[in-house]
């Protein structure tokens, strides 16, 4: 839509008045500078008869045009999700295996063999290197290639969780944040966990041998990729966990069954580890649990 | 506290022994009815608690009386306005609360739903007539008094901002006190404020502005 007929064009410009497709389009997509007497223009448009006319025909559009917009976003879904970060983590470990094998391989025929992807990308982009072995180069595509479609199933991630799970992915990062929907087994499995239980996602080993009875128990699962409490000093890593589970799990809940934004989350979180890492590590053994969110 | 500075269609009534605030209109969200009435329940709503609190918010009532409402969300607050006013506008940009918000559509002709974003007004000013009677605003994001200014090209010379700062939404860390001061200043760009007052007998840190264009 060019500058000129946004300026002064509803949406009802140059429709049907039946066509209630298209009327949902135009309210969906069009825009303009600024807003008029719309009501009186459709009359003189010619769009309804009367005011009252008009009026119903908007708000069947408008109706139309926000439950379409609704489900597709709705649809937006957290199956999506997990099948996506569950591949690209198979296709980083898959890509790592294979590159050790390829280093193996490689280094008895190339004198100068790396290791890891990085070799495997050597091989693939210069060409005049003198290993003649097809299957050794064939290989080093594979590797390459999966490594690749890693990147892109990351790329995937970081741009479907702000929509699936707005509040979480500010939270958490849209990679960790995916982690723990797929570790619940999806979005509403994760917002009806306890906070404790998404403190050690990913840590199952640990709490079952804690549960055993021979281990302390874990302080964190996957949460500890997250700088809050990667950044904190060992002696209140606990403490960081929990206030950050406590905070992810708002945090998910929202996203369930609100999905309205909630950028406070996100300052509250910063203020409270902030207080735990300007702790001084004597201070810790005041420390009682039981974080309050306030 | 007569029910003359309430505005046509919303009563003080009787539910269960206690006054309430009410509207006529299908239930929404749960809300005790009594015939065609349903309570408007204020902890539940800003502008609810507006009224409550008997702040002069100018509301009129009647088919005339065209509204702009930012922050729908699932239309708790919006379904009342509608029952009470004329043609109503309700912007609301999550999609989750906006679901709901369609079930309160159905039987209100003249709500009409907007899956938008209050702060691109060129969104949905090909939609949105110019000149409504009243904006009420209650969207839990920071920057809540640039969303005023940038939505004030809707309202009447006349018109009236009915606003609900979320102290929250700006800062958690400062003293709401401050941000209030804060959104104030920034709304007198383009407003001039006719009353102020805390909301917090129902809602905690929250300031209710009525506000006029200037």
């Amino acid at each position: 839509m060019t500058e000129d007929s946004a300026a002064d064009t509803g949406w009802f410009a140059g429709l049907e008045p039946d066509d209630l497709k298209a009327g949902a389009t135009a309210i969906a997509e069009g825009t303009a500078s600024e807003p008029a007497d719309w009501p009186s223009r459709a009359l003189e448009a010619g769009f309804a008869s009367d005011e009252d006319e008009y009026y119903d025909r908007l708000h069947e559009a408008t109706t139309a045009a926000t439950r379409a917009a609704v489900e597709r976003r709705e649809r937006a879904d957290d199956r999506q999700l997990v099948h996506a970060i569950r591949a690209m983590d198979d296709c980083h470990r898959t890509a790592n295996e294979l590159a050790e094998r390829l280093a193996e391989w490689g280094g008895t025929i190339d004198p100068e063999a790396g290791t890891g992807v990085a070799y495997a990308r050597e091989l693939v982009t210069e060409t005049d290197r003198e290993v003649d072995h097809p299957r050794v180069r064939s290989l080093a595509e594979r590797v390459v290639s999966l490594a690749e479609e890693a990147e892109e199933l990351r790329e995937y991630v970081e741009r479907e969780t702000p929509t699936v799970a707005p509040n979480l992915a500010a939270l958490a990062g849209p990679v960790l944040g995916a982690r723990l929907i797929s570790l619940a087994g999806g979005l509403e499995n994760l917002a009806k966990k306890p906070s404790g239980t998404v403190q050690v996602l990913g840590a199952e080993d640990a709490l079952f041998a804690h549960l055993r009875g021979h281990a302390p128990s874990p302080k964190h699962g996957i949460i500890y990729t997250h700088d809050a409490v990667r950044g904190t000093h060992p002696e209140n890593r606990g403490s960081a966990a929990r206030a950050l589970a406590g905070k992810l799990s708002i945090g998910a809940r929202v996203d369930h069954y609100s999905g309205e934004r909630k950028p406070e989350l996100e300052a509250e979180l910063t203020e409270r580890i902030e207080t735990i890492q300007s702790r001084t590590v004597d201070d810790d053994a005041d420390e009682t649990g039981g974080d309050a969110d306030e | 506290m007569s029910d003359r500075e309430l505005p046509a269609g919303v009563e003080r009534r009787e539910f269960d022994g206690t006054t309430r605030l009410a509207t006529r209109g299908e239930s929404v969200y749960g809300e005790p009815t009594e015939g065609e009435w349903r309570a408007w329940n204020p902890t539940r709503s800003k502008l609810g608690a507006m009224l409550d609190l008997e702040m002069d918010t100018g509301l009129e009532g009647g088919d005339e009386e065209t509204v702009l409402y930012l922050g729908a969300a699932s239309g708790t607050t919006v379904s009342h306005v509608a029952d009470f006013a004329g043609p109503t506008y309700a912007v609301e940009f999550a999609a989750r609360p906006v679901r709901d918000l369609l079930e309160a559509v159905d039987t209100r002709p003249r709500l009409f739903p907007l899956l938008k974003d209050a702060r691109k007004p060129e969104t949905y000013a090909h939609v949105v007539e110019s000149d409504v009677d009243v904006i009420v605003q209650d969207v839990a994001t920071r920057g809540q008094a640039r969303v005023a200014l940038e939505n004030r090209r809707f309202l009447a010379e006349d018109g009236r901002l009915l606003l609900a700062v979320k102290a929250r939404s700006e800062d958690v860390t400062r003293d709401p006190n401050d941000v209030f001061d804060d959104v104030r200043e920034e709304l007198a760009e383009g407003y001039e404020l006719l009353e102020t007052q805390r909301l917090d007998e129902y809602h905690t840190d929250h300031l209710g502005i009525v506000a006029r264009p200037r």
